[in-house]
């Protein structure tokens, strides 16, 4: 059976670091990283890749629309 | 691990950024709702290919930089006059789609008057009303929307009925105005919630084309800084007590009253 899988690109630069992204995840794909960005932001990463479905819930709730999601078939 | 980079290529990508928002980064604070709304607006208009034919009138409050980030042609209104400032532009551009950007300070505040009187002239145009309960800008100010027992930099002891009065419902009360014809409360809160808010949103402005009366969407939202509740906790506010009050939902899905039922009094 063909399997679903998704992934993500968060522009990290661009990202705030609010977490809602982090509580969209129906998969728990995403965390906020420890590590900032050069504005001094936790941004969100993909901490379980593999989990991924790329239903975009995180890139709809993202109020700076700066996560771009990708899907396929494998 | 290998999957997850092979599959980031062009023909995979669902869901990316809307052509018609900007490069600029946003100014709002971290997890604020009005970014939300901007990329659903950008969204809808980026679907329906009107572009080059939609006006936005923005209004004084957070939202002011909207013209920042919705790259179409927009107007700036003095505070809580953009009612008045879509009324003219659609009056004169009947073919452009109009639409008000406002928060409720703007629009249940200092603009009580303009957007009741629109509403009631029917104008054909859009109203996207984003009611955090404060004023965001201005650093937390308590507004017409504040719940009873909420604090503000304005209220630090809680909204106080006696001291404050009541807090106002702008939605149902367009709603019972004969001029508007669709008038609904949505959110940005969830994914699920999101996908129901562009579609109130894509409504109101084929409801332009119709001719049919002003669509008006509440956009029940956060403020995190001005609430001092980090972004998801304050969804969850929201959602535990802004809800309650603000009953989310459709008030009104019809066409503005029919002019004939208003002629017959004096014949
Ligand atoms: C005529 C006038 N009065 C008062 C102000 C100060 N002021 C700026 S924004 C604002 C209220 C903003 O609140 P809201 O409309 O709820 O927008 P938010 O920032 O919460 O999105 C006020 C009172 C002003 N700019 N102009
Ligand atoms: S002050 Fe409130 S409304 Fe303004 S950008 Fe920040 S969170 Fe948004
Ligand atoms: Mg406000």
């Amino acid at each position: 059976m063909a399997k679903i899988k998704g992934s993500i690109v968060v522009d990290k630069e661009k990202c705030k670091g609010c977490g809602l992204c982090v509580v969209a995840c129906p998969q728990d794909v995403i965390a906020l990283a420890k590590e900032v960005n050069s504005k001094g932001y936790n941004f969100a990463y993909m901490v379980k890749p593999d989990a991924c479905i790329g239903c975009a819930n995180c890139a709809e709730v993202c109020p700076d629309s700066i996560i771009t999601v990708y899907r396929t078939k494998i | 691990m290998a999957e997850t980079i092979d599959i980031i290529k062009d023909e995979n990508i669902v869901y990316q950024k809307s052509k018609v928002l900007t490069d600029n980064v946003m100014h709002y604070c971290p997890g604020c709702s009005h970014g939300v709304v901007h990329k659903l607006i950008a969204e809808v208009i980026e679907e329906m290919g009107i572009q080059e034919n939609v006006i936005g009138v923005s209004p004084v409050g957070c939202s002011v930089f909207a013209y920042n980030y919705l790259d179409i042609d927009w107007q700036e209104a003095a505070h809580g006059r953009a009612p008045a400032l879509a009324t003219a532009t659609k009056r004169l551009m009947p073919d452009k789609y109009v639409f008000t950007y406002q928060g409720d300070g703007d629009l249940a505040s200092i603009g009580a008057a303009e957007i009741l009187h629109a509403c009631n002239r029917g104008e054909n145009i859009t109203v996207i009303f984003i009611n955090n309960a404060i004023y965001g800008m201005t650093g937390g100010q308590m507004a017409p929307t504040t719940l009873v027992g909420m604090k503000t930099a304005t209220s630090p002891y809680g909204r106080d009925i006696d001291l404050h009065g009541y807090p106002l419902k702008m939605t149902e009360i367009v709603a019972q105005l004969p001029g508007t014809c669709y008038v609904t409360r949505q959110s940005v809160h969830t994914a699920a919630t999101v996908r129901k808010c562009k579609k109130a949103i894509r409504k109101a402005f084929e409801n332009q084309e119709k001719k049919i009366g002003t669509s008006f969407i509440e956009v029940t939202s956060t403020c995190n800084s001005g609430w001092k509740i980090p972004p998801v906790e304050a969804n969850k506010w929201m959602v535990d007590h802004m809800f309650k009050f603000f009953e989310q939902g459709d008030l009104k899905d019809a066409e503005r009253d029919n002019p004939d039922d208003y002629k017959k009094y004096i014949e």
